[in-house]
């Protein structure tokens, strides 16, 4: 059995015929907000080129531990933090890192979507201007229409480039985001339950999506929804009460779940 | 035991009733506030609009030799009374700058004395009854009439009241309104964007805070003192200059700047900053580029309040001595100027019955002005409105 989870320093292996490369590890993360500790000690290993998905019951810390790996908790003035989470050899929680440089690394798509109140075009636009990827210009279109084409709304918006990316509809608006996240070429995506706001057809579209951008970027992903963890992600970590009670790649974790209270939420039993 | 209905409908009854005498209460109270805004309105109407009008006499002038030493002269001895002295003051300059003029006599339409026009306004007047007749004929003979007053817009101050206009105190409001939004609006719009968007929320910037709701509520005369400490005795600017009570108008704006823009800076979800915090923007870029442009409304719509509440300030300016008499428009920032408020103030002090008109007059050109002001910014408010 290859269930009970990484110990610092020693990244288990699953049962996988590919092994994937490690994109975070995050070692004995502590979080409080204020007096109240949200997370108690996270071990965790998040790999390249798959879908991991963070599921549990309500404020048992997943989007937490969500928004700690692009520090945007940094923003919330009572939070400390402790631990680390280690990519390309760095501690992003160190202030040797700049939050603003590991954002542009580790992009993130919100639970409501929140595109910018300007025109479809500068909602992809702004950010790669802002961090000089591309001079404005031809390069520039090209790159909205990547990042349109690569979240699957080019078809959708071509023609309408100008207009407000908040009349579009809410599954749109949605991989408009991902789109937004995209033109920055990030490494990692993080996805805050990216289809709670949406109807079933808009997240059956964004699933795919999500799909078909595994293959460029590695995906975190937190989600009420069981099915949709368990029809996405390679992987997926169970969060209880701050802790991660277990981690394993999906399958297995759905189907033969080695810890009781695993198998209960999973089964519907409480949540 | 449960009541009867009956019961319960006695009692009510009563409760009715009294609700009912509430409404009627509530409903006086708005009906007084109403008759006296209406009252108000009626008697600015009333006195004023004959100050928009302004009494000519067709007169024979004699531009002599002698009318250019003496320009009574050029006139006849029966109207000399009724026509201007400014106007006549004015006739050796004229000559001067027309030499053609010397030796003419020709018929011409020339302003009134303000008696002149309180007569044929129908008001009290001065005149002696020899000078009524000769009005009376004149106008019979269609040679005295009541015309447009463009001078009242188009003159300074005067010790004539016939001569007495707003423009120099309107130019000196426009300068000492730019004095104020150039100071005021950077300084509280940065300074609202510190304390929402960057300042930590601790003990100092709660007290910062209190302190500036505290001074939106300072008489404004209080202002008028710091500005005359701070901006003439220690900055040394010149008295009564545009550039000193812009200054203290802007003090006394600024915290109204403040607390409108920090109000319209947190209106602005927060799904917006995180947005922009995640693709990597920094804190001012979040700021310039996406929380500030979505808050512009409001932070122009307070500021238009504001910059009306200046244009009706009188207080602050006595002090700092914007209350002279100034006939001519500032040509800089440093000149002697007056304003509307402080015009108006002016003539109300004055004895002649036609510049009790022109204190009218100016309050309804006030009033005008504050008004469309503030129904930009209701209009902007409205446009610019975003729905979260």
């Amino acid at each position: 059995m290859t269930t009970k989870l990484a110990s610092p320093g020693a990244p288990v292996t699953f049962n996988q015929e590919t092994t994937h490369d490690l994109e975070l590890t995050v070692r004995d993360l502590k979080l409080w907000y204020g007096e109240n500790q949200a997370l108690k000690g996270i071990d965790l290993d998040i790999y390249e080129n798959n879908i991991t998905a963070l599921i549990g019951p309500s404020g048992c810390g997943k989007s937490t531990f969500l928004r700690c790996l692009n520090r945007m908790n940094d923003l919330i003035p009572t939070v400390r933090t402790e631990g680390e989470i280690m990519m390309e050899g760095r501690n992003v929680l160190s202030k040797e890192v700049d939050e603003v440089a590991l954002r542009k690394k580790v992009g993130m798509v919100f639970q409501k979507p929140n595109p910018f109140p300007k025109s479809i075009y500068e909602n992809v636009a702004y950010a790669p201007r802002m961090h000089d990827i591309v001079p404005a210009g031809k390069e520039q279109d090209e790159l909205v229409e990547t990042s349109l084409r690569a979240a699957g709304l080019w078809e959708e918006v071509k023609d309408q480039l100008g207009s407000p990316g908040t009349s579009l509809s809410g599954g749109q608006q949605q991989r408009l985001c991902i789109a937004r996240a995209i033109a920055v070429q990030p490494s990692v995506i993080l996805m805050d339950e990216p289809t709670s706001a949406l109807d079933p057809i808009s997240t059956a579209t964004i699933e795919d999506l999500m799909y078909e951008l595994k293959k460029e970027y590695t995906i975190v992903v937190v989600t009420h929804n069981m099915q949709q963890a368990a029809r996405i992600a390679d992987y997926t970590a169970f969060f209880h009460l701050g802790e991660v009670i277990e981690y394993n790649d999906t399958a297995t974790m759905f189907s033969t779940p080695s810890e009781k209270r695993t198998e209960d939420y999973i089964t519907g039993r409480y949540g | 035991m449960s009541q009867s209905l009956d019961d319960i409908s006695r009692q009510l009854k009563k409760r009715h009733r009294k609700s009912a005498r509430m409404k009627w209460l509530s409903f006086g109270a708005l009906l007084l506030a109403g008759v006296f805004l209406v009252l108000f309105l009626a008697d600015m109407l009333i006195k004023g609009l004959p100050a928009f009008q302004q009494a000519y006499i067709q007169v024979e002038v004699n531009y002599s030799e002698r009318a250019s030493e003496l320009p009574l002269a050029a006139v006849e001895a029966d109207v000399r009374e009724l026509v201007s002295r400014g106007y006549l003051r004015l006739i050796p300059n004229r000559m001067e700058a027309n030499p053609d003029l010397l030796g003419t006599q020709r018929m011409e339409w020339v302003l009134a004395d303000d008696e002149v026009d309180q007569y044929l306004q129908g008001a009290d007047s001065s005149l002696s009854a020899k000078h009524k007749a000769v009005v009376d004929r004149l106008t019979e003979a269609g040679r005295a009439e009541l015309q447009f007053n463009t001078g009242f817009f188009t003159n300074g101050d005067s010790k004539l009241p016939e001569m007495a206009g707003l423009a120099s105190a309107a130019v000196g409001s426009v300068m000492l309104l730019i004095v104020t939004l150039a100071f005021a609006f950077p300084v509280g719009v940065m300074t609202a964007v510190y304390l929402e968007e960057f300042a930590p929320d601790n003990r100092f910037t709660r007290f910062i805070d209190v302190n500036i709701n505290n001074l939106a509520a300072i008489p404004s005369i209080l202002f008028g003192l710091l500005g005359l400490a701070i901006f003439i005795n220690f900055f040394g600017a010149p008295r009564s200059s545009a550039l000193a009570g812009g200054l203290t108008l802007g003090l006394m704006t600024l915290p109204i700047i403040i607390i409108t823009a920090r109000a319209a800076l947190s209106s602005v979800p927060d799904s917006i900053r995180h947005a922009a915090f995640g693709v990597g923007a920094t804190r001012w870029q979040t700021v310039r580029d996406h929380v500030l442009p979505l808050s512009m409304p409001g932070i122009l719509t307070g500021s238009i309040i504001g910059m009306a509440q200046a244009l009706g300030e009188t207080a602050p300016l006595i002090i700092i001595g914007m209350i002279a008499f100034i006939p001519d428009a500032p040509t800089s920032f440093t000149q002697a100027a007056t304003v509307l408020p402080a015009q108006i103030y002016t003539w109300a002090s004055m004895p002649e019955s036609a510049y009790v008109e022109r204190t009218a007059a100016g309050i309804i050109v006030l009033l005008s002005v504050l008004i469309t002001l503030n129904a930009t910014a209701v209009y902007l408010r409205k446009k610019f409105e975003h729905r979260w």
